[in-house]
């Protein structure tokens, strides 16, 4: 019982994590671009969010509203300011650029916000559960699986039956042959920075609401965000959904056995599946 | 018959290294002019310059009278320049058919018009229809070229730039390929193929250029070129063989 319990738990942090993994699916799977400050933009939307909060008193939801489209913003701007400049066959531009941003981030929130923990009030929410068959199960974090399995599903559909998600796809596998198509590659690109980024809108509320964010957390999501992605293979959406749950488990696996080897199991179920399927569970050779 | 697609003194480099020295080709509507020329001529490089891949200026390129040179290359193609390119250049991990949608995308998001559509092609290559679901990078060579050519095509293009697209085929599907011309040439489509294959060339084309480092050498109607006057402009006057 106490390892179904931790199955369960497990699938429902995978739910947390694949929040992160599908913009990090998106960015780095599909377009091949390594975005390192991908966790910083999840906790720059938190404090931001939090902060909404407090000073109107807005409740979880309404702040999700303001946020999405912020971070679709910002992450329509990241592209064009910055990306955009980077991008090509050599992935070390834009993981120098990135990581440049990812330190400025960090203590502009240091700046701002300070060093302190802080939290988003979910006027209850967060702490409700129902109990089935002697497993309790939050109402939260079911809430961010359901939200997960929705944008996955949102997001593959997207990339397999549209005009856009056709283009993006072209773009990512040759640009100039894209461009000989018809196709804006930078106007594509900065398009689906802006997805990629916005979807942290919905992680950084559902991140604050479950445990606190401070401003060096980020490097944490944006690890899991990587294995989750590997884990499940480049270029795949659900493979990112179904990694995010193997690394959960993992994780929440881990904790039984011991509270201080949880993490860790993640990493080493991460590196099993680099040494002995590097593509990914979903990945093609 | 007024030039569809002209290029006036156009001249590119690459950094120091000067490839073409004021290249003068025009086509008109529905013609076919061929470009042959050995290796390191310049074939490549212009049918480069002229899809806005290499920096020119506005004056070298005109469609229609217009000067275009240096358009960014997706505004090249909504103007109505199409390049089947070298080496094909399909969307690897992409299916026969989202290759192909991914140009009738582009043409339906600018309204443009032409004759060419899905149905249409799988017409003309039918075997495109039988492999619809099946991944590029999984066809043979000729089934890829056909999606090349087939992407072009659906861009509704007004000129047509081919370079070289029998590298590397079987003749059996050389033929197969090049018998798709004529239709391609009836839309009033111009078209413009570079090809290493001299007699290919000839007999597929109205008119003739050839290009040796960098500079037209000679010009004239395929049928009544000779090979001696091609082995002159190929090699250059001093090393003509007969």
């Amino acid at each position: 019982m106490q390892w179904f319990d931790a199955l369960i738990q497990g699938i429902l942090l995978g739910g947390m994590y694949a929040q992160y993994a599908l913009g990090m699916a998106l960015m780095f799977g599909v377009m091949r671009i390594v975005n390192v400050s991908h966790g910083d933009l999840v906790i720059l939307l938190s404090l931001i969010g939090i902060s909404l909060a407090s000073a109107w008193g807005l409740g979880p939801f309404t702040v999700m509203v303001a946020l999405v489209p912020l971070a679709v913003a910002m992450g329509w701007l990241l592209q064009k300011g910055i990306l955009n400049r980077v991008v090509g066959d050599d992935p070390l531009p834009s993981l120098i650029a990135t990581f440049g941003l990812s330190l400025a981030l960090q203590n502009l929130m240091l700046q701002i916000w300070s060093a302190n923990s802080r939290s988003l009030p979910g006027g209850g929410i967060e702490s409700q559960s129902v109990q089935i068959g002697g497993i309790y199960i939050g109402l939260l974090p079911v809430i961010v699986l359901a939200f997960a399995t929705g944008l996955t599903w949102g997001l593959d559909l997207m990339l397999k039956r549209t005009r856009f998600g056709r283009a993006l796809r072209a773009a990512s596998a040759d640009v100039e042959a894209a461009s000989m198509t018809g196709i804006n590659a930078r106007a594509v690109y900065a398009s689906a920075t802006a997805i990629a980024v916005g979807i942290l809108g919905f992680a950084a509320v559902f991140q604050s609401l479950r445990s606190t964010v401070a401003p060096a957390d980020g490097g944490a999501q944006l690890i899991y965000a990587f294995e989750a992605v590997i884990i499940g293979g480049m270029g795949s959406v659900w493979g990112a959904f179904i990694g995010s749950m193997v690394l959960g488990i993992s994780q929440a696996i881990g904790f039984r056995i011991d509270p201080g080897f949880g993490v860790l199991a993640g990493h080493i179920v991460f590196l099993l599946v680099l040494a002995t399927r590097p593509q990914g569970l979903f990945g093609k050779a | 018959m007024t030039a569809a697609l002209s290029t006036h003194g156009l001249v590119a480099r690459y950094g120091d290294f000067q490839a073409l020295y004021g290249v003068d080709i025009d086509v008109a509507e529905g013609e076919a002019v061929a470009l042959i020329g050995a290796n390191g001529a310049g074939k490549s490089t212009f049918l480069r310059s002229i899809m806005g891949l290499l920096p020119v200026t506005p004056d070298m390129v005109r469609l229609d009278g217009k000067p275009i040179g240096g358009t960014p290359t997706d505004r090249m193609v909504q103007n109505g320049v199409a390049i089947v390119p070298e080496g094909r250049r399909l969307f690897t991990g992409m299916s026969v058919d989202d290759n192909l949608r991914v140009a009738v995308d582009q043409a339906d998001r600018f309204g443009r018009k032409g004759g060419w559509s899905l149905e249409r092609l799988h017409r003309l290559f039918p075997i495109l229809k039988d492999k619809a679901r099946t991944q590029v990078q999984n066809l043979s060579g000729g089934q890829q070229q056909m999606v090349s050519i087939g992407r072009a095509l659906l861009s509704q293009p007004r000129v047509l730039l081919c370079d070289e697209i029998s590298l590397g085929l079987a003749p059996k599907v050389i033929r197969e390929i090049y018998a798709a011309l004529p239709e391609i040439r009836a839309q009033g489509t111009a078209i413009i193929m570079v090809e290493q294959d001299v007699g290919l060339a000839q007999s597929a084309s109205d008119r003739l250029f050839c290009m040796l480092e960098g500079r037209v050498t000679l010009t004239g109607a395929s049928a009544t070129i000779t090979r001696e006057q091609i082995a002159a402009a190929y090699f250059g006057g001093s090393h003509a063989v007969v």
